[in-house]
């Protein structure tokens, strides 16, 4: 570390950025392939299976003990899965639109992965602050990126050139478009309160105030429910919706190109989950201890970042869970729950906010 | 030697000129789709020149509204239409006059607020050049009430029309 102080700000910058943005893009698609085991698990608990429970790779033999139990808990399935999407065949039908077909899966994943640079998943690990890029509209930032998001979906619709997956592409189009103005609206009375954009301020706020999920519960719930709209999960998973559209707009789609709109959809997953954890669940936080406060010792700074990962392991439990437990909606039910209860509410909710911070 | 800034200048900028072109004339495709994906790229390249000017807010809202949410439903009304009619649709007289005279105005007033602002001091050296909303607001609400007040006229005007057309058997 010593040698560190003699390069110059600009260096050290670039430097620990560029660190940063690998430590976190690893973290999110390891996350991602452990992401699709739990749902498999949680998915086949519900059902009263056991799930994956075989795949065991040469060296479990050399694992005293744990060895077997890792491989009934299905550790190494996400290899076994990463492998099997690369080996298959990438087919591509003639009668699709090509550049669209390829660009459709990358335009999904980028605004997915971009979506992290500015949440903040700890407090500092020596002199560096645990947030990609410490944005004064963070949360704009998010927004407009994520918004980016449906391109894939739509494009991959339109490329596919038949009609299930147009039908996909265009319900998602409607759908996302929609959410977002609710998902948008909820987040306001957060500002009005924090007087910030930054997320960093507002995970101070609530580090001295009180967590905002108990001051806007009103503004949780749609953000939240906002969140499954946004991601295309289950009861809201309509763009897809296998019983009526077969595949819905990645019908087409085999092979890596498949995979990237899973990886996609879970990245997404976890960045809502991340966001949803700094803006109401206190970030890095955890009241009632000294890890409330930004420190300078390694030991904390890593806690701090354990803290933040385990309340988004909670919110992704809570994403698989609910896929599991609740029937589809009806295409017109969700545009009615959408425009004529959420963003209503969520207005209400702003001017009930303002009134109590101006009075 | 050049900043880096200037180089990222000079990217978007050659970016926003190179896919506003391909937006109306591309040479390969005339397909509306397509013209759609460039406007959004414009759009993008834009919010980049927004950005080297320190107007974090207003990049953000750039690619938020305009974007990520506007051209989405422009691509969704697009796909629905008939798209090879619309390829082989031959330009009118008069739309060519009308865009002609809009961009002209619009070239005009660009050309009047660059020859104004003294060269060497960027406009708004205050803490609004760093993108603060709260100042963004302040200005808003201050110096620009009348115009501000005036566009969220318009736009309730235009919200009434779009519900008035969509809803032809109104009593």
């Amino acid at each position: 570390m010593e040698s560190l102080q003699y390069l110059s700000p600009t260096t050290q910058f670039v430097l620990f950025s560029a660190l940063k943005i690998l430590v976190v893009f690893g973290v999110v698609m390891t996350g991602v392939a452990y992401a699709v085991l739990v749902e498999r698990k949680v998915s086949a608990w519900i059902q009263d299976r056991v799930g994956p429970n075989r795949t065991s790779p040469f060296f479990v033999d050399y694992i005293p003990v744990i060895g077997p139990f890792l491989v009934r808990l299905g550790i190494f399935q996400p290899m076994a899965d990463g492998l099997k999407f690369m080996l298959k065949e990438d087919f591509t039908p003639s009668y699709v639109r090509k550049i669209y077909f390829w660009l459709a899966p990358a335009i999904t994943v980028v605004p997915a992965l971009m979506t992290v640079a500015v949440i903040p998943f700890g407090s500092t690990l020596g002199s560096e602050k645990m947030v990609i890029a410490d944005l004064n509209v963070g949360i704009l930032y998010t927004f407009g990126i994520v918004s980016l998001g449906v391109y894939g979906i739509v494009l991959a619709g339109y490329a596919s050139n038949s009609k299930y997956p147009f039908l996909g592409g265009i319900r998602s189009s409607a759908q996302m478009i929609s959410y977002e103005i609710a998902m948008g609206l909820s987040v306001v009375p957060i500002f009005l309160l924090t007087e910030s954009l930054n997320l960093g301020d507002i995970v101070k706020y609530q580090a001295d105030h009180g967590w905002m999920i108990l001051k806007q519960p009103v503004a949780f719930v749609i953000f939240l429910i906002a969140a499954f709209a946004e991601t295309n999960r289950l009861p809201f998973d309509l763009p897809e919706s296998e019983t009526e559209l077969v595949g819905g707009y990645h019908t087409e789609y085999s092979s890596m190109k498949f995979a990237l709109f899973f990886l996609g959809e879970y990245a997404n997953m976890i960045a809502s989950s991340a966001m949803m954890v700094t803006l109401f669940c206190g970030g890095w936080t955890l009241p009632g201890t000294l890890l409330s406060t930004p420190s300078s010792s390694l030991l904390v700074g890593l806690l701090h970042i354990g803290v933040f990962l385990s309340k988004m392991a909670v919110f992704m439990i809570v994403f698989i869970w609910v896929r599991w437990m609740l029937p589809r909606f009806r295409y017109d039910q969700l545009m009615d729950i959408g425009w004529r209860r959420f963003i209503p509410v969520a207005l209400a909710n702003i001017l009930l906010t303002a009134v109590v911070v101006a009075l | 030697m050049p900043q880096f800034t200037d180089l990222l200048f000079f990217a978007f900028a050659g970016m926003a000129l190179l896919f506003g072109f391909l937006t109306v004339a591309n040479p390969v495709s005339r397909n509306p789709v397509t013209s759609a994906m460039f406007l959004v790229l414009t759009i993008i390249s834009l919010a980049g020149l927004y950005l080297l000017l320190h107007a974090f807010f207003l990049a953000a809202v750039q690619v938020l509204v305009y974007a990520g949410a506007v051209m989405v439903l422009f691509l969704f009304v697009i796909m629905l239409l008939d798209i090879k009619e619309e390829e082989r649709r031959r330009l009118k007289t008069f739309t060519v006059g009308v865009g002609s005279v809009a961009v002209a105005a619009l070239l005009g007033i660009l050309t009047v607020s660059a020859l104004s602002a003294k060269p060497g001091s960027p406009a708004g050296q205050t803490r609004l050049a760093i993108g603060d909303t709260a100042e963004l607001g302040k200005v808003l609400f201050n110096h620009w009430l009348l115009p501000f007040e005036i566009l969220s006229v318009l736009l309730l005007v235009a919200m009434v029309g779009v519900i008035l057309l969509s809803k032809k058997d109104l009593k």
